[in-house]
């Protein structure tokens, strides 16, 4: 698993995005030997921390994509602050990744 | 008396199959039909496929390569590359010294073996020489490694070199493939890429086929994830309800090596991005 970042700066205002890895599995696809259904696997939960304070916030549900790309603009880091994005999946995994904004 | 003596000889070459080749005047003639076809392309652009031809496309191309899907693969494919030890102890960079990485250096016939090498076949060569197994051709760690062989290949010029008998047999063999109609809808690939290119097939427009191999391995959306050259051709086979051959195959070798030539003076820019 991971999170790659970007950050920029534009005007006041800092344009984020993100790539985080995971498999996702809605939980409604049928494993094709078994017969059963795959479970559900995917990321419910994703934030943004800048200096410990959270700036963004998604809840995500079972529809979300694999390895999703996520884009939003956030107002208050400025150039050279460490922006950190997590995510926690539907059992708990939890995955972080952190970069700077430029 | 002379058309005679002429026939005579035609129809002996014909019987004996001679091949009356020029990959020289067919690359010249493959180029000069998309140059007139699209006159507002640059000739460097034909790298980007679809995203040369429609302005739209090719916006919403610009911004996802500001932060491309390909790039989990390419830092795998970085680990893989660099981190891997085989059993023996080895590593990919044994095999692959640093001229022979870059992608300019394929595909390329190999006299000894009698056959077209690709970069994929030369990782997997890599591989069993040093007692492992080899990897998949299609998607996957193969794909990964290439991504990031890719990477460091941007720039480079493709400059295929088709000389000799074996050689330019391989070549005639891909050509061929590439002008046969297969498949239960009875298309040849050039009927899409050639005769049909800038055209719709359904939501999508058919990319030119020059310029093709150039930014592979390709993240596709359609598939979600990185796949090879061979990755495509068979889906390309399966599209026109054609039976899909094993990636590194002899026919996709021989199409690869065709349209590589194609494409030379071309510059690789792979990894990329497609539909």
């Amino acid at each position: 698993m991971a999170i790659k970042g970007k950050a920029k700066m534009r005007g006041d205002v800092v344009q984020v995005k993100v790539l985080m890895k995971h498999i996702m599995e809605t939980g409604l696809r049928v494993d094709a030997t078994t017969g059963e259904k795959i479970p559900a696997y995917h990321i419910t939960e994703a934030t943004c921390f800048w200096n410990g304070k959270e700036v963004f916030r998604t809840n995500l549900g079972p529809a979300v994509s694999k390895n999703p790309y996520l884009s939003f603009k956030i107002k208050g880091p400025q150039v050279s602050d460490i922006l950190n994005f997590t995510s926690v999946d539907n059992k708990g995994v939890t995955d972080s990744g952190d970069f700077v904004v430029k | 008396m002379c058309l005679r003596i002429f026939s005579a000889i035609f129809l002996y070459c014909l019987l004996s199959g001679v091949v009356w080749a020029d990959p020289a005047a067919d690359q010249t003639a493959f180029k000069n039909y998309f140059y007139k076809k699209f006159p507002e392309v640059p000739v460097g652009d034909f790298i980007n496929g679809v995203y040369a031809i429609d302005q739209k496309r090719r916006e919403q191309w610009l911004e996802i390569e500001e932060f491309p899907p390909y790039g989990i693969a390419l830092d795998e494919g970085e680990i893989l590359f660099n981190e891997t030890v085989f059993l023996d102890g080895a590593s990919y960079s044994d095999c692959f010294v640093d001229g022979k990485r870059s992608k300019k250096n394929y595909p390329y016939f190999d006299v000894k073996r009698n056959t077209v090498v690709t970069l994929e076949l030369a990782i997997n060569d890599c591989r069993v020489s040093h007692g492992e197994q080899p990897l998949k051709y299609k998607k996957g760690d193969i794909a990964k490694i290439s991504a990031y062989l890719a990477l460091h290949s941007r720039g480079e010029i493709i400059d295929v070199e088709v000389s000799g008998e074996a050689a330019i047999n391989a070549y005639e063999q891909g050509k061929k493939y590439y002008y046969s109609k297969r498949g239960q809808l009875n298309f040849a690939c050039v009927d899409c890429h050639v005769a049909s290119s800038g055209m719709r097939i359904r939501a999508e427009i058919l990319s030119p086929s020059l310029g093709h191999v150039s930014n592979f391995p390709v993240y596709r959306f359609k598939w979600g994830s990185i796949g090879t050259l061979h990755r495509r051709f068979s889906g390309c086979n399966s599209q026109v309800r054609a039976k899909p051959l094993p990636g590194q195959s002899e026919e996709y070798k021989n199409l690869e090596y065709f349209l590589s030539y194609m494409s030379n003076g071309l510059k690789f820019n792979g990894p990329s991005t497609r539909r």
